[in-house]
């Protein structure tokens, strides 16, 4: 039953740029790597060499970037079922994401986690919405005791906001003063079921509540967005209590697969606004071009090396 | 030594020895020290590993789950075991599951510690012994006190393996005297400790030798101490011999220990606090059935209490749970 987990993280920087790319282009390459990557996924389910099920994040590619951009490598980063994203923003790790969706024994989890239980020193996510709050918590807590400055970062969607256990949890890190950076990606929809149908109030005020400082921005902009992770995680490291920076997006894709019943017109009317779109306007059309040819390229050889590992 | 002190002060030496240990739970601080006071003085001497909480059961085992998947020991006092249900999915969906799912690249070392059982009037939400809804659970160690397992020495196993653990202490345990191992005996019987390789004990109590025995008395937790004292006083006064077999680990179980002296004795009666059915027992009965079938002389007595609420009221309550009376009476069929 024990797999072996050694695939070493290469930072292809085809996929993941390097430090010397101007920023503008960087953080295209990394929504476009994690676009890819999970419409890629798609297909190799379609192609049936996948098996049970995943969620993507196509559409919300900015929040993962924007914010991996402002962790430090000994942060910790908790997440949930849409973690492909936050997985890839924090490490590159595009050929131990893929092995482990596809099952092999050299996934980062040799195959036994899936798409959304995935594990590395500085990451973990779990499927079960709004459980691994105190999780992440925990983990904060853990660094205060070590009398360290790195934060604990979790990412949860506005569905998990609907369990008890989030309000128990916000209690506690506040009261304590954990140093947990809390990134709420409201996407307006739990699974198909729209946000007027389940939560009543506002979000932002559930957070106050608690003595937990919010800052809000609806913006699909990977700019805007990185700008305000810098000044909400600086303000973090220099307060180390709890901390929720509230981003109101979209999910373009449906929720796991073959499960979108939302309005097409709502959906379309999204496309118009969405990162690669906003962002990619920055870009001259051969700069685009290339990055898109060197991320092509360079998933095109994760998903032929993958096919062949074990 | 009692094992409310033996218990306590176990907890002072971890936290004293081992800078991973955290301890946490819900009015713990002192100078009250907890319901059952089995904390008092931690948070005087240890105020930053040692924390008083919220009334939050399912969030703080989830903290636990946190600090235990970054190296550190947390040990978790749920005030009764009536409330672990609270913890049940932090237990199952998160705790239990980590080191497997992640294949073997984070642990969760997570030990929750609660106050369970009847016989102190506390009535229907106070009284319980909910673990049976935990055996089973893969990956996850249900442990229960007995005052034949020293504190000490169980909580160094945890702390020596990277397994969670759900450490069952019945109410009525604490007022009573630990048994050491420079003490060979207590009243008629004998003790004697056994287990495979890196088990917890399983401790053997009998007033004559195995082979003397006519039928295995398999008990765990205060269960284990009441049927100690009808067993001593059948063997004084009416010479049935039984063995008692008492585990700290229930789940899951290391039968060895049991399996050895039912090849000898041909019969086995099991005993329990929690409601009958679907329990502790009929997974026992079940395996010793399989293993031992052409031995035993008789089915296997899976001895629980009543499926209904426990009663406030003392007679109500003493009629409910599983009794001296009862565990008598099994006896006497067991070993005839």
């Amino acid at each position: 039953m024990n797999r072996s987990a050694t695939t070493p993280i290469a930072k292809d920087p085809r996929l993941f740029g390097n430090a010397d790319e101007p920023r503008d282009q960087l953080f295209y390459r990394k929504m476009f790597f994690i676009r890819r990557f999970e419409e890629s996924l798609l297909q190799l389910f379609d192609e049936g060499v996948l098996n049970g099920t995943t969620h993507c994040c196509i559409g919300q590619e900015a929040n993962c970037v924007a914010i991996a951009e402002q962790l430090n490598e000994n942060d910790h980063v908790f997440s949930n079922h849409r973690c492909h994203g936050h997985y890839l923003a924090c490490t590159g790790d595009a050929l131990g994401l893929l092995t482990e969706i596809m099952g092999k024994e050299t996934g980062i989890c040799g195959g036994k986690g899936g798409s959304q239980h995935i594990c590395s020193e500085q990451f973990k996510s779990n499927g079960i919405l709004g459980g691994t709050v105190p999780a992440a918590a925990g983990i904060a807590m853990a660094e205060q005791l070590k009398k360290s400055d790195n934060l604990s970062v979790l990412f949860v969607g506005d569905g998990a906001l609907g369990e008890g256990i989030v309000y128990e949890t916000l209690n506690l890190a506040s009261l304590w003063k954990l140093p947990l950076f809390i990134v709420c990606e409201d996407n307006g929809w739990s699974q198909s079921t729209p946000q007027r149908l389940n939560m009543a109030g506002d979000i932002k005020p559930r957070f106050e509540a608690f003595g937990v400082p919010v800052c809000e921005i609806d913006s699909k902009d990977v700019v805007e967005i990185e700008k305000l992770a810098a000044s909400e995680i600086t303000a973090a490291r220099e307060t180390m209590g709890p901390r929720l920076l509230l981003i109101h997006t979209y999910r373009l894709c449906h929720h796991s697969k073959n499960d979108d019943s939302r309005p097409a017109e709502e959906v379309e009317e999204h496309r118009k606004t969405e990162p690669l779109i906003v962002h990619g306007a920055r870009l001259d059309d051969s700069v685009r071009s290339q990055i898109e040819n060197d991320v092509n390229e360079a998933l095109a050889e994760v998903i032929e090396h993958a096919r062949i590992l074990p | 030594m009692i094992f409310a002190r033996a218990l306590g002060d176990a907890l002072h030496k971890l936290l004293e020895t081992d800078e991973r240990v955290v301890v946490m739970g819900e009015d713990i601080a002192d100078p009250y020290g907890g319901a059952f006071k089995v904390t008092r003085g931690l948070t005087t001497a240890f105020p930053d590993r040692v924390r008083t909480t919220p009334v939050s059961e399912s969030a703080l085992t989830g903290l636990s789950a946190g600090l235990a998947l970054r190296g550190f020991r947390p040990i978790l006092e749920i005030m009764f075991g009536d409330f672990v249900t609270l913890c049940f999915d932090q237990v199952a969906n998160h705790i239990s599951k980590y080191q497997a799912m992640y294949n073997d690249r984070a642990t969760c070392p997570v030990i929750i510690r609660t106050p369970s059982g009847g016989g102190r009037g506390y009535g229907p939400t106070h009284s319980q012994s909910l673990e049976k809804h935990f055996l089973g659970v893969p990956h996850l160690r249900v442990v229960a006190a007995s005052v034949y397992h020293d504190p000490l020495a169980t909580f160094q196993d945890f702390l020596s393996h990277d397994s969670p653990v759900l450490y069952i202490e019945h109410k009525l345990l604490y007022p009573q005297h630990v048994h050491t191992d420079d003490e060979p005996q207590t009243g008629e019987l004998m003790l004697s400790s056994s287990g495979s390789n890196g088990d917890l004990p399983t401790v053997s109590l009998s007033a004559v030798p195995r082979e003397d025995c006519t039928a295995t008395v398999f008990a765990y937790g205060y269960q284990a101490l009441a049927a100690a004292k009808v067993i001593e006083h059948l063997a004084v006064e009416e010479e049935i011999f039984v063995e008692l077999l008492v585990p700290a680990q229930i789940s899951p179980i290391d039968f060895g220990p049991l399996e050895e002296s039912v090849h000898v004795t041909g019969s086995l009666v099991t005993v329990e606090e929690g409601p009958g059915g679907w329990s502790w027992g009929t997974q026992v009965a079940e395996h010793i059935s399989r293993t031992l079938f052409g031995k035993l002389r008789r089915p296997v007595n899976v001895l629980a209490s009543e499926r209904t609420i426990i009663p406030s009221a003392r007679d109500l309550e003493n009629e409910m749970l599983v009794n001296p009376a009862k565990i008598e009476k099994a006896i006497r069929e067991a070993a005839s």
